[in-house]
């Protein structure tokens, strides 16, 4: 008898299953229970996450025998899902919450504002919003239009479905499409990148982002600083959100605290997020 | 580089037509140039990061913990997550893939149903990272209750470079002479026994080197690898814990413009790890080879 | 047979099956997340939608669909002919020495991460077509050089293989009639090679589709039709990387029915290959 006859068989893949299946479920309970007690999880928008692994690293120097805390990516709604799931601890989300979503329990950390950035051999300084509107919906197309020098704008957006474009859909689009042609980058980083290399691209990334590589255009005449988005004048703006489902752990509700604590505070105003004056 | 021509006489009486030798000639310094092309293509991949990152690659770098989101500081957790991922893979994978091999050469005969296996691994061959990543996703991280950890991420490479060990052993299994089988057989060994004390340790150069590739690949993964092992900064401590690959923190550094030095620093350090694991699978395949002139054609 | 032997049979065959499962597994993943998608949108305005906006619910795939055709295309014409070349001199024209070196150097070319070409890529290519050529410098040309370098490994090695096993009859045959060995290659070894050749085409073609990270950094992931060279495109790969993490609800169903788009691609790519090699083999 060389081969083993097609019962065998059968019997031989269900083994399988049950193998597979049961090696790969018994580190999935123990890591349940592990996680209660073990780290933090953090999970959610992408222009939060930079943010949240500084203040997780500034955590962990300051109180160094609480547990760690892990900040993953994944965006908005993926952050508003992992909360929901028990999958993360905290969700972070870069917009408000949907209607779907309105079990969990937000926490505004901080303002971001969204400054609208071209090259910084760019001429042209201001813009208003209906420019804007017309830049990314496709209907003016040349910088000549606007006051620059002449030439095709390139317009970088940011994928569907992210805060940011959420954001930037709602304040400045205004129920019209930014337009299939724009180019579209994953992160704030990367449309930062993009507009630093290209003379005639014009994209937006939240005001803490901006750096000497760039340059930020006054929106309806009115520069992007702190200054003005506490004072109400910029209008760019959008909460950055820490959800929980139900009452947080001991351990996230710690992290939280400090988040707000004055420290916290000071770490996410010095990396260019707007907080509420002290 | 000078032509080829020195062997010519080797190849052939080159000197019996000579009207036709134009277009030869031409066609000749068609392909030489193709393969000058991609050497210089290659070449200058590996130098522009290697030259671009040196600067940063300092014993600092390597061992430091990353500190203000990577803009400053080292990689070192990175570097014990890729290790550990890449390690905890082969561990998953290697077995399966060795076992999947020798039941294919030596456990059954072409039918229909080592045809059915062979379909599974070259099928599972062809698909996209991105879809091992969704698939990743989907089973370990979320079904199994595994989360974003080495573990979930482990699992997933595994099951992208069995394709390739399986390959790999196959093949070194079947460059075994036959005559090894059967003195074995005639001996009285079971077939157990000679697969266990014949076929393995004569194949097994030909299969480390296969699963050092596969490793190699491994090593190198981004987008399986970003959905199932996530992307936390911290040293992990167990296989439960997330980690930021190499490849992955290089993504982010780079991609975000967080610090084009340290990303070109981290792609130094990932590129000179692929190439001290192919380096070592080919050295290990060249000396086989050189030993063993059986082995294949 | 004794129960050491039994147990032996019975682990390698259980052991054999686990790619066959997890082929399975993700196989039933995927499509179990995408299926209720075109049971509710439908293939027709899914495949032939040529509008993606998830936010109005206008699920359109077309572009996508069409932007890894023409990205693939371009890297296949970028990288085939290069690669082939390469192997036909590594196989038929260098010294033996030389074609040992040179193989295994290109091979590594496989190993490197592909983001690392996607970064070369946005940091050398990306900027050399904008100032060169016009355009904003993220395109469908950008996407193809980058694919066509990536996919030389795979086209080196296979058609070298290829061409290898070619009898060394063949070539003395046609240099005893008197041609001459680029005569010899492109009349008799070519030819003779030709199904192998072709694998390698197709299994580069595979590479090409599935390439994700890379595409990501260089192709601008605009969700139009490409008008030409220069014009960003987005693939279907892309599409999903780039939006994964952010969609909920319908259009993360959208993703993975764009993943079962992908699947149904690759695998139609996968058995015309196999049909090939197989063909060779007999």
């Amino acid at each position: 008898m060389r081969y083993p006859k097609s019962g065998r068989r059968l019997a031989s893949v269900c083994l399988l299953l049950c193998l597979t299946l049961g090696l790969t479920a018994l580190p999935g309970c123990a890591r349940r229970g592990d996680k209660a007690a073990g780290s933090i999880t953090l999970a959610g928008s992408t222009s939060v996450q930079p943010f949240a692994e500084m203040l997780a690293e500034e955590c962990a120097r300051k109180y160094p025998d609480r547990p760690p805390v892990n900040v993953q990516g994944g965006g908005s709604s993926a952050g508003a899902r992992a909360a929901l799931s028990g999958t993360a601890h905290i969700g972070m989300l870069s917009r408000e919450l949907a209607e779907s979503e309105k079990e969990l329990e937000p926490t505004v950390i901080a303002i971001d504002a969204l400054a609208l950035i071209v090259h910084r051999d760019n001429n042209v300084v201001d813009l208003t919003k209906e420019q804007i509107r017309g830049i990314f919906s496709g209907r003016i197309t040349d910088w000549g239009e606007l006051g620059g020098t002449p030439g095709p704008i390139h317009v970088i957006s940011r994928e569907e479905g992210s805060g940011t474009r959420g954001a930037f859909d709602e304040l400045i689009m205004g129920g019209e499409d930014v337009m299939a042609r724009a180019i579209v980058q994953d992160s704030n980083g990367a449309v930062r990148e993009t507009v630093a290399g290209d003379p005639r691209a014009i994209g937006y990334v939240s005001l803490g982002l901006v750096d000497d590589r760039v340059r930020a255009v006054k929106v309806d005449g009115v520069e992007a600083s702190v200054e003005s988005v506490r004072s109400r004048e910029y209008i760019l703006v959008r909460p950055f959100l820490f959800v929980v489902k139900g009452d947080p752990t001991p351990e996230a509700k710690e992290f939280l605290d400090f988040v707000l604590s004055e420290e916290g505070q000071r770490i996410l105003s010095e990396e260019g997020l707007v907080t509420e004056e002290r | 580089m000078a032509p080829s021509s020195g062997t010519d006489g080797a190849y052939g009486p080159g000197a019996l037509k000579r009207p036709k030798r134009s277009p030869g000639r031409f066609g000749m310094a068609l392909v030489q140039g193709c393969a000058v092309l991609t050497v210089a293509v290659l070449v200058f991949i590996i130098g522009y990061v290697m030259v671009k990152g040196a600067r940063v690659m300092t014993p600092g770098f390597l061992l430091g913990s990353p500190e203000k989101m990577g803009r400053e500081g080292g990689i070192f957790p990175s570097i014990v997550g890729t290790v550990s991922l890449t390690l905890a893979s082969v561990i998953i994978a290697a077995p399966l893939g060795i076992g999947t091999a020798v039941f294919l050469t030596e456990y059954t005969q072409e039918g229909l149903f080592s045809r059915i296996v062979r379909f599974g691994t070259e099928s599972l061959a062809g698909i996209p990272s991105i879809i091992f990543g969704l698939f990743g996703f989907l089973f370990f991280v979320i079904r199994l209750g595994m989360g974003w950890s080495i573990l979930s991420g482990s699992l997933t490479l595994a099951a992208m470079m069995l394709p390739t060990i399986v390959r790999t052993s196959e093949e070194a299994l079947r460059s075994v002479p036959d005559v090894y089988k059967e003195t074995a057989y005639a001996l009285g060994a079971s077939r157990w026994q000679t697969v266990a004390s014949v076929v393995l340790p004569t194949a097994m150069p030909g299969i480390v080197t296969g699963v050092i590739l596969a490793m190699g690949r491994a090593v190198g993964e981004t987008a399986a690898v970003i959905f199932t092992a996530g992307s936390s900064l911290r040293l992990p401590k167990s296989i439960f814990d997330p980690v930021r690959t190499l490849p992955v923190h290089f993504y982010i550094l780079a991609r975000e413009g967080i610090s084009i030095e340290n990303a070109y620093g981290t792609a130094a350090v990932l590129l000179s790890a692929v190439l001290l694991v192919d380096f070592a699978a080919y050295y290990i395949l060249h000396r086989i080879s050189k030993k063993r002139p059986v082995a294949r054609r | 047979m004794n129960r050491k032997e039994k147990f032996a049979e019975v682990v390698l065959t259980v052991v054999g099956l686990t790619s066959v499962a997890v082929l399975a597994l993700i196989i039933f993943f995927i499509f179990r997340e995408g299926a209720p998608f075109f049971a509710e949108v439908g293939l027709g305005s899914f495949i032939g939608g040529t509008k993606w906006s998830p936010g109005k619910g206008q699920f359109g795939v077309l572009p996508m669909i069409a932007g890894s055709f023409f990205v693939t295309l371009g890297a296949l014409v970028i990288g085939v002919p290069l690669g082939l070349g390469c192997a036909l001199y590594l196989s038929e024209f260098a010294p033996k020495r030389t074609a040992a070196i040179l193989k295994p150097l290109i091979e590594i070319l496989a190993g490197i991460p592909s983001v690392v070409f996607g970064f070369i890529g946005l940091t050398v290519i990306v900027p050399l077509i904008r100032d060169r050529l016009g355009g904003p410098g993220f395109s469908v040309l950008a996407s193809a050089l980058v694919l066509g370098i990536m996919i030389l490994p795979t086209m080196v090695s296979i058609s070298y293989d290829a061409l290898r096993a070619v009898p060394q009859v063949y070539r003395e045959g046609m240099l005893a009639v008197g041609a001459n060995r680029w005569q010899a290659v492109t009349s008799v070894v070519l030819p003779a090679a030709r199904s192998g050749i072709l694998a390698a085409g197709i299994l580069s073609m595979g590479r090409a589709v599935g390439e994700t990270m890379a595409v990501i950094m260089v192709a601008g992931n605009a969700t139009i039709i490409p008008g030409s060279v220069l014009d960003p495109v987005r693939t279907l790969t892309s599409n999903i990387a780039l939006e994964m993490g952010y969609a909920a609800g319908l259009h993360r169903q959208a993703l993975f029915a764009t993943g079962v788009v992908l699947f149904v691609i690759i695998g139609a790519l996968n058995i015309v290959a196999r049909s090939f090699v197989r063909n060779r083999v007999r």
